[in-house]
């Protein structure tokens, strides 16, 4: 078992590591920035020593490592910042009341959760269903039907598909929202009922993907003397797939999950904005347009460590489903 | 008179080739009686394969039975429902296949796939078919007999897996067994001891066995009737004995031949001439994994030096060594008489055109996208600097030199060629340098037995005309005694022996040489049991090996 | 409630229905095998299909119209999606007999070896590569050409608000939509292309380049794409545009620029991985050894040896990023950080028209202006998808 836990050790001191230097790409193409934030801020009619204050304020005058540094150490702790939104309205207006970055993302976080959470969860069991079965019985009439209808599904932006769900499932027949507007404090049913349409909307988008994988490696398994040899001692052809393919499948199978769940962490974005859905995508997608840098920087530094963690978890659990690495020579 | 067990009338099976079913086996049959061992031997696309898996009633994907009947006991195959056949399958027939590696489920212990099949078809509990495992596998000779079950597929080495399998194959005592070229993946002293305990077991249980190969020698061991199939036609059936003797069609008495082609003898080499290459005290490791220990030996002009070991005995890494791809961290290689630089990226454009390669896989060898003149046409104007109708010229020369017809060839891909036709185009890019000396590396242990005779003749043909001196690594022994002057003996990155030939295949020598030349099955229907009683039971094979160690 | 007991018993339909057609098949042939043998959950399938097919008949049989005179919009919407997909599929038959009596030998067996599927998506490529090539020529108005009346439903029927000269209607400011719809293939396939071929030429040669050097090239080289690959595409991409943004107001760079180089890095990542493992897998190869230890140079292994045997997959691998790049474009658009107005563009247009589709009910002519541009996309992406996919399973060799 040491060589194993080696490993696992290696591949999550390799993952902070991707984290730790994720970061600081983010943080140099931020402060790739022509001119300063505090200009961007306060915009072209404030005074000079306001700039300078709001610079000071900043930390901007500071030199650029311990800004880094700084920075780093906030996030660690949870501090993510001030909006830039936030502080003009304040420089304006004098008003104190500020929002934190964190403050402004948390709930925002959770809804996103909900979301992708809801989305995978059908998403992932149709899925391999369907991809399990379409390898049994490849090049059969169902074989086909689902690849064409999952190459339609990777084809079509996922806008469109969200429109499409619209106008049938909620405008031509109300069965759903079109929009999914959630607020605090609602109940568990009202926000299924809510998040309906935006879940299925990135099902049939990753299932689609996850299908075609799922059918692809059911295959190249299928394929493998070993279950041959299992077919030759007449076992029967559930037990072979259950017996014989499925824990040879894990591995395989986790690393496609693992893909597509991180694809949805790209897919919530658009989704998020056909809905206008109060999730961290369309927050990103709006600090994006207002070019609101520490939020912006808040959100794809929790886009990637979701990323990376994804893979990581992936990646582990590949290992763990490994017997020749669980049982060494 | 034994009773009929399995009987096979006209089998034609189809192959789906792109859209359309091509025949592939167009009519056998044959007959087994209960304890029979039937011999069904071919060179590779001859269909044995799957005449054996539709013995069982069985066809891969895009593969199916066209006509003709398969009576296993009085059951038709052919037509018996999916239930019927399964009901068969692993309990009165069983299968063994080429690669145990490959065909024991990685995720489960030896034990458990073992018992899966009595449990299954209900004939043992669990507990039951498991002690009976252990029981096999004691009889199979395989150390340990209690607990190597509980391991996984990747804790045995190949030999002891392809031994667990046929233990498997016996779990319900089935009536017949179907061998796929059990020990074509195994080395020649592994090889023994695999073939000495299935043939024990299938004596034992009275079990009727189809025992599928491409090689006689083992065929000659194993079987009590032999079938010939070429390309999917049956060639002609006769006991052992009689088709070893008498073979009737010129096919099989062609086969038979392959074993007794042998060069003349040369003279001795003169002492103190100097070798074309010197391999001087070779030292050399992968990273820090060693893989060559001191290696020494000479090869003069003229001759072919056959360097023959297991795998991992490092006789590829010797070739790598000499050609500069793999640098040696002590010794050096003279090339007649110089010293060469040990990276090859350091030899002169003259150094490397001397020494040239020949590979095993002539389908990796060969650059895919390139016609066959442009293969043979870059080395010579890389070297001589000849273009145009000059180069063409010396092409045609070169594709007459290994027998094809220039017209024919020139323009074509690698991939419209046959096996042995790509192999010939290897030895003429090897050629097109001009070199005083070649490396052969397996160059035929991936053609079947009448093409890989044919490179040999060409090889020892172009020798005799052009003064070549070749090294030759091979595992195949009878390719050692067909063209070889001298020969190293290698064994875990060490010579063990070195010598001319005859006196090599002359023992007494050095134990392992007198193993592994005492491996390679002979014709002889005897020779098994011969050998077995030379050497005991319990003193084959690894075991044999381990003992030296 | 009433929509999901429907769904139920559909199931229990087909369940029952399976169990019987299986039961009737096996008595009526007299067990012949391919009864016999049939798995249940074939014989489910194809009582399942045949009660789909049976809804989709009297759905799409149902009148346009409702006795009180709405129209009937299900109907309409379901009608205009069949007579779509039974015209492209008719277009893509009618292609591929053609192909198959048409032109040389080679290309006649090409064509007779395809299915409608792919021969569907070369007419498609075909004709948006043409479309794309001289938009001037097909569309009736120019690409920023404003008209007085903005918001014209589509297919000109002046009762139904439509203008006979604006076929597709006008969009939110009066330009004709058709011609946006025309010079958006322009814009957008070329940005697409651009950014696709410098994703190749980053991605293929440093993946080429680690496979041949390996060592610590690749490492370095390898590490580097872990670290951006960590970061999900869309989000880097939204990022850096955010920022070029700023620069291309400063120094007064055409922020298309900026958005090819963007898309093309980010997405060289991905072809860097494939290019990596199929220069190792040619690497491995004994001829690249052989022309080696012939002492030939580095430019020559290249070209001559390398480049030739990684040709077939980069192409395919080609099709898929164009894909994937020009859905990114889309997306891009559509969040607003996209090809910028006065240029047309499909996402761009989809998110200004979008509200439209909240009308499908009793406008179902007005539904269709954003969907227009949304199945404009589709269609492309899904016309290379198909071909790339017939690719890949010739290429296989065995069928699945």
């Amino acid at each position: 078992m040491g060589s194993i836990a080696k490993i696992i050790a290696q591949r999550l001191a390799l993952g902070v590591l991707t984290l730790l230097i994720v970061s600081f790409v983010i943080f140099v193409s931020v402060n790739a920035l022509p001119g300063d934030f505090a200009q961007a801020i306060m915009g072209q009619g404030a005074t000079e020593e306001a700039v300078t204050a709001m610079r000071k304020d900043l930390g901007l005058d500071q030199p650029y490592f311990q800004r880094y540094f700084s920075w780093l150490g906030n996030i660690i702790t949870g501090d993510l910042g001030i909006s830039f939104a936030q502080m003009n309205f304040a420089s304006n207006l004098g008003g104190d009341q500020l929002i934190s970055v964190a403050d402004q993302i948390y709930p925002r976080f959770i809804n996103t959760m909900w979301l992708a959470g809801f989305a995978a969860l059908i998403a992932v069991p149709l899925s391999l269903t369907i991809g399990v079965l379409a390898a049994l019985y490849r090049n059969s009439m169902f074989d086909r039907i689902a690849n064409i209808g999952a190459l339609t599904s990777i084809s079509s932006p996922e806008f469109f598909i969200a429109y499409i769900l619209v106008l049938f499932l909620a405008v031509l027949n109300p069965v759903f929202l079109p929009v999914a507007e959630v607020t605090p404090g609602i109940t568990l049913g009202e926000r299924l009922y809510f998040l309906a349409l935006p879940a299925l909307t990135l099902t049939l988008v990753v299932t689609a993907h996850m299908m075609r994988m799922t059918r692809a490696s059911i295959i190249n398994l299928l394929a493998s003397p070993y279950i041959e040899m299992a077919r030759l001692k007449g076992v029967s052809p559930m037990r072979v797939i259950v017996k014989h393919a499925l824990p040879n499948a894990l591995a395989p199978i986790i690393n496609v999950i693992a893909l597509n769940l991180a694809y949805l962490i790209t897919g919530v974005v658009v989704v998020e904005v056909v809905f206008t859905y109060p999730g961290i995508g369309q927050l990103f997608v709006d600090s994006v347009i207002n070019r609101d840098i520490p939020v912006i920087q808040a959100c794809v530094m929790i886009f990637a460590s979701a990323y990376i963690l994804l893979n990581l978890t992936a990646d582990i659990l590949t290992i763990l489903s490994n017997p020749k690495l669980r049982h060494p020579k | 008179m034994a009773e009929q067990l399995l009987k096979v009338r006209g089998l034609k099976l189809e192959g789906l080739s792109g859209e359309t079913w091509t025949p592939i086996v167009n009519g056998v049959s044959f007959d087994l009686k209960k304890g029979e061992v039937l011999g069904l031997i071919g060179e590779s696309g001859a269909g044995k394969s799957t005449v054996g898996l539709a013995a069982m009633g069985f066809t891969r994907d895009g593969c199916r039975i066209s006509d003709g009947e398969v009576e296993f006991d009085g059951i038709d195959l052919v037509n018996a429902s999916a239930a019927v056949k399964r009901s068969l399958l692993g309990k009165r027939i069983a299968y063994v296949a080429q690669s145990a590696a490959a065909s024991f489920n990685p995720a489960h212990k030896l034990i458990d796939q073992h018992s899966e099949a009595p449990v299954q078809h209900g004939v043992s509990s669990k507990s039951e078919s498991e002690a009976d495992g252990m029981e096999l596998y004691r009889r199979l000779r395989l150390p340990d007999p209690d607990n190597i079950g509980f391991r996984f597929p990747h804790q045995v080495s190949g030999g002891q897996l392809q031994r667990a399998m046929t233990a498997m194959a016996m779990a319900c005592r089935p009536d017949l067994i179907i061998f796929d070229e059990p020990t074509t993946a195994l080395d020649v002293t592994t090889q023994i001891e695999v073939l000495a305990s299935i043939r024990d077991i299938v004596e034992q249980f009275d079990t009727a066995a189809i025992y599928i190969t491409h090689d006689l020698a083992v065929v000659a061991q194993m079987a009590d009737k032999i079938k010939v199939l070429l390309k999917g036609d049956e060639v002609e059936e006769s006991d052992t004995r009689t088709m070893l003797s008498n073979p009737q069609e010129d096919y099989t008495k062609s086969l038979w031949a392959v074993r007794s082609f042998e060069r003349p003898k040369k003279p001795a080499v003169n002492t103190g001439a100097t070798p074309i290459v010197s391999i001087k005290n070779v030292t050399a490791a992968y990273g820090t994994v060693p893989v060559l220990e001191e290696v020494s030996f000479d090869i003069h002009e003229g001759r072919t030096v056959a360097v023959v070991g297991e795998s991992g005995s490092g006789k590829s890494t010797t070739a790598r060594c000499i050609t500069g791809l793999l640098p040696p961290k002590i010794g050096h290689i003279e090339f007649d008489g110089q010293a060469l630089p040990l990276d090859y990226r350091r030899r002169s454009k003259d150094q490397l055109r001397q020494a040239q390669m020949i590979y095993q896989m002539a389908d990796t060898a060969l650059n895919p996208r390139k016609s066959i003149g442009e293969i043979i046409g870059r080395p010579v104007q890389f070297y001589s600097g000849k273009t145009g109708s000059e180069k063409r010229r010396r092409v045609e020369e070169l594709l007459e030199q290994i027998e094809l017809d220039p017209g024919q060839y020139i323009n074509r891909l690698p991939s419209e060629l046959s096996g042995g036709q790509k192999q010939r185009i290897g030895i003429a890019r090897a050629l097109a340098a001009d070199p005083k000396f070649i490396i052969c590396d397996e160059v035929t242990s991936a053609l079947d037995q009448l093409v890989a005779e044919g490179i040999l003749k060409l090889l020892a043909n172009l020798q005799d005309t052009l003064g070549l001196s070749y090294m030759f690594i091979t595992h195949d022994l009878a390719t050692v005694k067909a063209i070889s002057d001298e020969v190293v003996v290698m064994k875990d990155g060490r010579v063990v022996e070195q010598g001319p030939k005859d006196e090599m295949f002359q023992p007494p020598h050095h134990p392992y040489t007198d193993l592994l030349l005492s491996s390679v099955p002979e014709m002889d229907p005897d020779w098994l049991t011969t050998l077995l009683d030379q050497r005991g039971v319990d003193n084959i094979g690894d075991a044999a090996v381990n003992k030296m160690a | 409630m009433s929509n999901l007991l429907f769904v139920i018993a559909v199931l229990a339909a087909a369940v029952v229905g399976g169990y019987l057609f299986r039961l009737i098949g096996q008595k009526t042939t007299q067990n012949r095998p391919y009864f016999r043998d049939m798995p249940f959950l074939v014989a489910f399938g194809y009582v399942f299909g045949a009660i789909l097919i049976f809804l989709c008949a009297r759905l799409y049989l149902q009148p346009t119209t409702l006795e009180s005179g709405v129209p009937n919009a299900v109907t309409i919407f379901f009608r205009w999606t069949v007579h779509l997909i039974a015209g492209l599929a008719l277009a893509a038959f009618l292609f591929r007999l053609a192909g198959r009596n048409i032109g040389t030998d080679g290309s006649k067996r090409l064509f007779r070896q395809m299915p409608i599927t792919a021969s569907f998506g070369i007419l498609t490529i075909i004709l948006y590569c043409i479309v794309a090539l001289m938009p001037e020529v097909f569309a009736p108005y120019g690409e920023a050409e404003v008209f007085a009346k903005s918001y014209v439903y589509p297919f000109g029927d002046p009762a139904a608000n439509g203008d006979p000269a604006h076929i597709l209607g006008t969009d939110e400011i009066g330009r004709d939509i058709l011609s946006r719809l025309i010079f958006a293939t322009k814009n957008t396939m070329f940005i697409a292309l651009a950014a696709t071929i410098l994703a190749f030429l980053i991605g293929g040669i440093a993946g080429l380049a680690a496979a041949i050097f390996g060592g610590w090239v690749d490492s370095v080289i390898s590490r580097s794409v872990d670290v951006l690959m960590a970061i999900p595409a869309l989000i880097f991409q939204l990022l850096l545009l955010s920022i070029a943004s700023f620069w291309a107001n400063s120094y007064g760079i055409p922020m298309v620029l900026f958005m090819i180089v963007i898309i093309a890095v980010i997405d060289s990542t991905r072809v860097f991985r494939l290019a990596r493992s199929v220069g190792l897998g040619i690497v491995a190869m004994d001829y690249i050894e052989a022309a080696k230890l012939r002492g030939e140079r580095l430019g020559y292994l290249i070209t001559r040896e390398i480049l030739p045997n990684a040709m077939p997959p980069f192409l395919v691998e080609f099709g898929l990023r164009f894909c994937f790049v020009f859905l990114t474009i889309a997306s891009l658009s559509f969040l607003g950080m996209g090809i910028q107005p006065p240029s047309a563009d499909w996402g761009t247009m989809v998110r200004k028209l979008a509200d439209f589709i909240k009308f499908a009910q009793f406008l179902p002519n007005a539904a269709l202006l954003p969907l227009f541009p949304a199945l404009a996309i589709a269609i492309l992406v899904l016309a290379v998808n198909f071909v790339v996919d017939w690719i890949l399973d010739k290429s296989s060799g065995l069928k699945g």
